[in-house]
């Protein structure tokens, strides 16, 4: 018995082969489900090692995240600001535009989003439907135009995208602290005066008076403003002419330049395209959650919707779910913060789904050895 | 050279495969494969793409391992888990696609890889080394030359020497003169020979069946992963033969071409000049015209500015003089949308790369230039029932092999891909059709299929320039031949003159030929 078993391994051999025809979707699936279990199984490993107990650690996360319908709802609020810098980031990358400037693009649109109350565009008691429409607006058109800069930049004079839009990162930052400091201060404090409430986003809790179990739930508007760009995005690159340039380019620019697409022209909406969804989410979050323009209003939700975008293989509809996953991971990690844990966990479910892209393009095959 | 070949025939075998096969999901690439490379002889190894050459190969040179069966390398049955091994063993392939570093010299590249030297890089002893080495075997290289400023025949002589100098005694050539221009395979065939007279073995894998005849001391065909002619003498044998042992069937070299009369002229060119990729002058003065229902062929040595011709017709290039008129209309510099059009189709050289985007579906990729006319546009999106329809459509006509419409064309072999291409620029019916290298790097059963899709494109009132550096293809497809030399245009002949036309691909203008010849007549 011992016998035989021990044979299986000298008389078996495991190779990779590159795989000669597409992947199935539902192996794609199991691959990545795999490789997530693969992540937490290591990080369990880790935490055993030092000395902690995984399985109550994973169960905190889990709690601190997906507990309850409150917890819950606070991972939407911060799944929403990554869905749509995420989709941002996949209309970018479909087309092989590295724009890594979606941090300083939803800064940005915060800002545009802000500017509606604070300079004002409209007087204070204006209905929140007329708010929400101008701000979005507005949101959209600052972020896209902090798009458009680097796109003209490399369209006209051949600059790499990936230093002016992460370079425009710090700018926009900057920008902001400048009218957070001067312009629109509150009282001297780096922030300015609290929003009126018709220039909120309407959040769950708000209808309590109606249901009282949405009582304290601050899931906003923008969920549904990103699931609409979900659609929206999928819709663009995947059924319509823009998206099949798009698409072509990104594959193949020679070959899109043979059948006589602009890849120019693209460039530039593509990269507003991207702004604007950036901006969107800066719009968001500012009237959802924030309900003032202040410093830090966003934790690298841009680099984390690069990551997002990257974990979702540029699926629009995946996003939506890896951002639920990394919002869960940002919440519990404000919940166990010294230990660093979710951080660990992120990193590991980060390398291991990248790694696992191997498994996509190679398959298994256990070969036996000839005999003698 | 008839000699040498009769005294191989007791020379021992240097390798020896017997009863190889290997197995891929759903293909059985390779099925008890017998195989045997004498010492000093150059066997060539045929068969269509896919026919199980190349699995065989990597078979021998470790990157397979055969499900069954043997292989004995100077008597001695040897299992090879890796290419290393086998180099180890004295057997080096050389790829189609090169492996060098651009941009460092010959002996870094040679070198690379290999445990000595340790540390200090004493390059001079190497580069003097590397040259000896070269000279020996014919094979001349200046050692400290950087890579990028070698031609592609030069740096196929790095990759022998890097094969030689880690001491192979078998070689295996990758279709070694796909990547050659005409005039140096001659002198890449006399290495060869030099090579094998010192001794090394040389398996050399190729489609071009005339180079088979004119090089190889014995064949072996592979059709289907099966040999259907061993070791055989290639003495006597005509490409006739040689073509059915391949494809198992007759092959119509002989084209039937139908009578058309040339119709309008639909494309002229007059002074036509352009710069290269490295802003030297490519094309010096191009006068030609294309006439409805008329194939021109255009012959001349690579490099002599076709692929900017090519280029400038279609508007991947700008003009930097002259004029281009398609129908009447001035297309000069316009951009390709434009010209695509004007109804100008374009078959490129580079399939994989200009011609079709990997990634993308068949479908995709036949839509890539009506996805913005009705009925695959619909207002701003594209109709996803009318394109897929559309993509079915051409697959079953032009007889495309794939699982679905959905395969990424990456899949697809070098035949289909080009029916893909060949299928979405037909299918716009274009008034001028501009086709470079049609055929290059198939198997003769689809050259067969790419020439009379174009045959048939020609009946059907198109003007088509054809460019190619098979002169049989040129002569047996054109009506008219138009010879390119350093950017100009030699001379123009009807009669398919070989010796007329040979004498214009090395410089020599036709009013001079003509003058010379008439002297001889009379």
């Amino acid at each position: 018995m011992s016998k035989s078993n021990s044979n299986i391994f000298t008389r078996y051999r495991i190779t990779f082969e590159p795989r000669l025809t597409e992947i199935k979707w539902w192996q794609s699936l199991f691959i990545s489900v795999s490789a997530l279990v693969f992540a937490l199984i290591i990080g369990a490993i880790i935490l055993k090692v030092v000395g902690g107990d995984p399985w109550r650690a994973y169960t905190h996360i889990a709690k601190a995240s997906f507990g309850d319908i409150g917890v819950f709802s606070d991972t939407m609020v911060k799944a929403i600001p990554l869905m749509l810098v995420g989709l941002a980031s996949v209309v970018a990358f479909k087309m092989k535009l590295w724009n890594i400037g979606t941090e300083g693009q939803f800064y940005l649109g915060a800002f545009g989003a802000s500017m509606v109350v604070l300079l004002p565009i409209l007087p204070e008691d204006s209905p929140q439907w007329l708010f929400i429409m101008v701000m979005v607006i507005f949101g959209i058109t600052f972020g896209a135009m902090w798009g458009f800069i680097p796109g003209y930049l490399k369209v006209k004079y051949n600059v790499n995208e990936i230093i002016s839009t992460l370079m425009m990162n710090y700018i926009a930052v900057k920008w902001n602290d400048f009218f957070i400091y001067a312009v629109w201060s509150e009282g001297g404090f780096q922030y300015s005066k609290v929003f009126p409430k018709n220039a909120w986003l309407p959040r769950l809790t708000d209808y309590s008076q109606y249901i009282p179990e949405l009582r304290g739930l601050t899931t906003h508007m923008g969920l549904i403003f990103a699931l609409v760009a979900v659609v929206i995005v999928w819709f663009i690159l995947y059924r319509s002419r823009w998206g099949y340039e798009i698409r072509l380019i990104g594959d193949n620019p020679k070959a899109a330049n043979y059948a006589g697409i602009k890849i120019k022209k693209n460039i530039i909406y593509v990269m507003m395209l991207s702004g604007g969804l950036a901006g969107l989410a800066g719009m968001s979050e500012i009237t959802g959650v924030v309900h003032r323009l202040q410093g830090a209003i966003s934790p690298g939700y841009g680099y984390t919707g690069i990551i997002v975008a990257w974990l979702a293989k540029l699926n629009p509809f995946l996003v939506v779910i890896v951002s639920i996953l990394f919002g869960a991971l940002i919440l519990a990690g404000r919940e166990i913060q010294p230990s660093g844990v979710p951080k660990l966990i992120q990193g590991i479910i980060l390398v291991s789904l990248i790694a696992s892209d191997y498994l996509v393009r190679n398959r298994i095959r256990v070969i036996r050895k000839i005999e003698g | 050279m008839n000699l040498p070949a009769k005294n191989k025939e007791s020379s021992p075998n240097v390798v020896e495969m017997k009863g190889i096969t290997k197995e891929f999901p759903g293909v059985l690439a390779a099925d008890h494969v017998d195989f045997s490379l004498r010492k000093g002889e150059i066997h060539a190894l045929l068969g269509e793409n896919g026919a199980g050459k190349s699995t065989l190969m990597n078979i021998l040179t470790g990157l397979y391992k055969q499900d069954y069966g043997d292989i004995f390398v100077n008597g001695i049955r040897r299992v090879f888990s890796s290419p290393n091994q086998a180099i180890a063993a004295g057997i080096g392939m050389v790829h189609q696609h090169f492996m060098l570093v651009p941009t460092q010299t010959v002996t870094e590249n040679v070198l690379l890889g290999l445990d000595e030297p340790k540390f200090h890089l004493n390059l001079k002893k190497y580069d003097l080394r590397i040259k000896q080495l070269g000279e020996q075997m014919g094979l001349p290289i200046e050692p400290t030359t950087k890579i990028w400023q070698l031609s592609v025949g030069e740096q196929q002589r790095v990759e022998l020497i890097k094969m030689l100098y880690r001491g192979a005694e078998i070689l295996i050539l990758d279709e070694p003169t796909a990547v050659l221009a005409p005039s140096e395979i001659e002198a890449f065939f006399q290495t060869l020979r030099k090579m094998t007279e010192q001794g090394k073995s040389i398996i050399f894998i190729t489609h071009k069946l005339h180079e088979v005849l004119q090089i190889a001391d014995r064949l072996t065909i592979m059709r289907r992963g099966k040999v259907t002619a061993s070791g055989v003498d290639p003495t006597g044998m005509a490409i006739n033969d040689l073509a059915k042992l391949m494809v198992g069937r007759e092959i119509a070299f002989e084209i039937h071409k139908k009578e058309v009369k040339p119709g309008q002229v639909v494309l002229t060119t007059t002074d036509l000049e352009c710069l290269n990729d490295k802003g030297l002058p490519a094309l010096r003065g191009i006068n030609l015209h294309i006439c409805a229902g008329e194939i021109v062929g255009l012959a001349g040595v690579a490099g002599n500015g076709q692929r900017e011709l090519a280029d400038v017709l279609t508007g991947l290039r700008k003009v930097t003089r002259g004029q281009i008129k398609v129908n009447g209309n001035d297309i000069t510099n316009r951009d390709p949308k434009n010209i695509i059009e004007n109804g100008v189709s374009h078959i490129p050289e580079d399939r994989h790369h200009v011609g079709s985007s990997p990634n993308l579906s068949i479908t995709d990729n036949v839509i890539m230039k009506n996805y913005v006319k009705k009925p695959i546009a619909q207002g701003l999106t594209v109709n996803q029932k009318a394109s897929e329809k559309y993509a079915a459509n051409l697959r079953n006509t032009y007889e495309i092999l794939s699982p679905s419409i959905h395969t990424p064309v990456r899949l697809l072999s070098g035949g289909n891909l080009q029916k893909v291409i060949l299928a979405r620029e037909i299918s716009g019916q274009p008034g001028i059709m501009i086709a470079m290298q049609p055929t290059r790097g198939l198997d003769v059963g689809a050259i067969e299929g790419v020439q009379k899709l174009i045959l048939k494109q020609q009946e059907e009132g198109a003007g088509i320039l054809l460019v190619s550096e098979e002169l049989e293809e040129l002569l047996s497809l054109s009506d008219r031949i138009y010879v390119i030399f350093e950017g100009k245009i030699m001379g123009e002949v009807t009669d398919r003159d070989v010796d007329k036309i040979g004498m214009m691909m090395t410089g020599t203008p036709l009013d001079q030929i003509n003058f010379t010849a008439g002297g001889n007549h009379v």
